[in-house]
């Protein structure tokens, strides 16, 4: 049987991977460049008795979720760049409090208003950093429309098993050009369910690690009653301030992504096997990336590409490794130096960092790429 | 035989945080009693709040509680309420609260006429912080930031939520314990968003900062201002003066309820599919 094909834009595939991944709640705000999401999310929910929601503004859209999200519900709601400052501060309540949720945002440039309709990168730094204190951060760029249809599901399976907030940030490219979808087939792509509770409700407690890092998560109305708190709370969700309690807590939040990174990094090699160069890249950036280690080789150069295909938790092992052998990195990325410092944190002086950073709206080029490769001595 | 406030509190969670001569416990004591006679399962009931001392009621009640973050329990419950409208879904908190930063998520939830609960304890003052002034205290009030005198103009939420759409509005006081029951029973009972301000008082960062010179001195104050609307019907403007109404001072019951429409807007969707 021949598999469904559609001609779709980044950010329709982003809502149609939401529904294969089982979402049945999106609340959200309208903002460019990804209001799309919610178009067709509004048409496509009440069709199979989910909820659409437009709120009053980001905030109440990111409480609305999680609000769901406790309800057993699988939620999404999308934005940009302001709209991810606005939402950073219930992102941090989602990940304290451990609400599963997807928070999807299309990169635009900034800060502020800055280039609505224009592509960026500069979120990335906002997707670990944004909101305040410690916490987990999953996000991943998905650099075709395809790859964004499959990222979402990952996105959905990320955040019920690891019980957090998970973000897909595309760039505007990605997430506004058109290009070939190939729909998975009903049960080829895995959807990970919630892990409910096996105890009683009299017995239950949401926070409980006795069933390890990421205790399982009762839905309100099913018969269990609980308490959810934005403060720092012990295995029962009440508030604590005890200081072995909090720090234990505060600790296993951040673990819970940190010990399964080997599970949630995901990256492409592409002719790294005798690199000498090694241009990383991510998004739409990647594609400019690819063009120009092919010419590269063309030439006799030996480049090759590693493409973050998970930013956060970033590929630390990884460029690592890479460090040790190669002759230099080439980071392009559309911002002034967001990745190149995590890759110059990683290479640890091994290995020299070029950036070519970009963030006049126009999408960086191969040939700007091939330049820079060519500069690594 | 005594009412029995056990069977909807949570064991081993009192003493509560409020300060002695404060009302929350009054309204919560009112709550409970609305939740007794309605008979609420509390497996079924959400109670959501925001934050502030009046946010910390939901830590004592013994249903599925959630309390969020500042000015946010509107937004949080209408995603509550949409995922499962089955459930029976209460809102808490303060003036300060309710108003200033969750004004916006207010006056929407009043405008959707999403059916659900919203019981605001106003005592003019965010208490928790220390007593700085809020969108309700009187102008000319002192405040831990308004030490001159407050020079804003307050809200006047039972107005606010009216003219936002809201289509039940009541307003007790702490003073008169036995009513704040019955206006929340009601208020529950309607079909659509429902606002009941509890007038309350807050003797340690208010009062000693307004001359009040005990907590009873607060509780006559409350006494003394409150005019049941039926009562204020038969009073001159001039007797109204500095009075506040309270009772059910607003009822409409033809407006659309939220999850209500919502299901029809699936109905056409599944019917065009």
């Amino acid at each position: 049987m021949s598999k469904k094909v559609a001609f779709l834009q980044g950010n329709e595939a982003a809502a149609h991977g939401a529904l294969y991944a089982g979402c049945n709640f999106f609340a959200g705000y309208p903002i460019t460049p990804s209001t799309e999401v919610s178009e067709v999310l509004s048409a496509e929910l009440p069709k199979i008795g989910g909820k659409f929601m437009q709120m009053e503004d980001e905030i109440a859209a990111m409480a609305a979720i999680l609000g769901a999200s406790l309800t057993g519900a699988k939620v999404l709601t999308s934005t940009s760049g302001p709209g991810l400052s606005l939402k950073q501060e219930l992102i941090g309540y989602g990940c304290i409090a451990e609400i599963p949720c997807v928070v999807y945002n299309v990169m635009r440039g900034g800060p502020s208003t800055g280039m609505p309709t224009g592509p960026s990168q500069s979120d990335v730094m906002c997707a670990k950093w944004g909101t305040h204190g410690d916490h987990p951060a999953i996000c991943l760029v998905p650099a075709s429309v395809q790859e964004t249809y499959e990222e979402i599901i990952r996105a959905f399976n990320l955040s019920e098993k690891y019980r957090t907030p998970v973000m897909v940030m595309p760039d505007e490219i990605v997430a506004h050009m058109r290009e070939r979808v190939v729909f998975p087939e009903q049960g080829e792509i895995g959807v990970v369910p919630r892990k409910s509770p096996t105890v009683p409700p009299e017995q239950y407690k949401p926070y409980d690690t006795s069933f390890g890092d990421v205790p399982p998560l009762a839905a309100f109305g099913s018969g269990y009653k609980f308490h959810v708190t934005g403060l720092n709370k012990a295995a029962d969700g009440f508030p604590t301030t005890k200081a072995s309690l909090v720090q234990a807590e505060e600790e296993r939040q951040v673990r819970k992504v940190d010990a399964n990174v080997d599970d949630i990094v995901t990256f492409e090699e592409y002719m790294l096997d005798d690199a000498e160069v090694v241009v990383v890249a991510y998004g739409s950036t990647s594609r400019s990336a690819r063009y120009a280690v092919n010419v590269a080789r063309e030439q006799g150069i030996k480049a090759g590409m590693f493409r973050i295909k998970t930013f956060w938790p970033f590929p630390d092992k990884q460029i690592k490794a890479l460090a040790g052998k190669v002759k230099g990195f080439v980071i392009p990325e559309m911002n002034l130096g967001m990745c190149s410092l995590e890759i110059e944190r990683c290479a640890q002086g091994k290995a020299p960092v070029l950036g070519i950073f970009r963030v006049d709206g126009e999408p960086i080029n191969p040939d700007q790429i091939l330049d820079k490769i060519k500069e690594v001595k | 035989m005594a009412f029995d406030y056990d069977k909807y509190l949570r064991p081993g969670k009192l003493p509560h945080i409020w300060c002695p001569g404060c009302g929350h416990g009054i309204v919560m004591k009112g709550l409970i009693r609305a939740m007794d006679t309605l008979n609420l399962k509390k497996e079924e009931t959400a109670v959501v709040s925001g934050i502030g001392c009046a946010s910390r009621l939901p830590g004592y009640i013994d249903c599925c509680t959630l309390h969020t973050a500042h000015g946010r329990a509107a937004a949080f419950a209408t995603g509550v309420k949409m995922a499962k409208p089955e459930m029976n879904v209460i809102l808490v908190g303060g003036d300060g609260d309710g108003t200033a930063i969750g004004g916006n998520h207010f006056i929407h939830a009043c405008r959707r006429n999403i059916n659900m609960t919203y019981i605001i304890m106003n005592n003019y003052i965010y208490g928790m912080t220390g007593g700085q002034f809020s969108p309700c205290t009187p102008t000319g009030a002192k405040a831990s930031t308004t030490p001159y005198g407050n020079p804003d103009p307050g809200f006047d939420i039972a107005k606010l939520a009216i003219g936002a759409g809201a289509t039940f509005v009541a307003r007790g006081t702490a003073f008169h314990a036995n009513q704040i029951d019955k206006l929340i029973a009601e208020a529950i009972q309607h079909k659509g968003f429902s606002v009941v301000e509890i007038l309350d008082d807050c003797p340690t960062t208010y009062g000693r900062r307004n001359k009040y010179k005990s907590v009873i001195e607060m509780m006559n104050r409350l006494k003394e201002v409150a005019v049941p609307v039926k009562a204020a019907e038969k009073m001159t403007a001039e007797q109204l003066q500095g009075k506040v109404l309270t009772g059910v001072l607003y009822k409409d019951e033809t407006k659309p309820e939220y999850t209500a429409e919502y299901a029809k807007v699936i109905e056409r969707a599944t019917a065009a599919k």
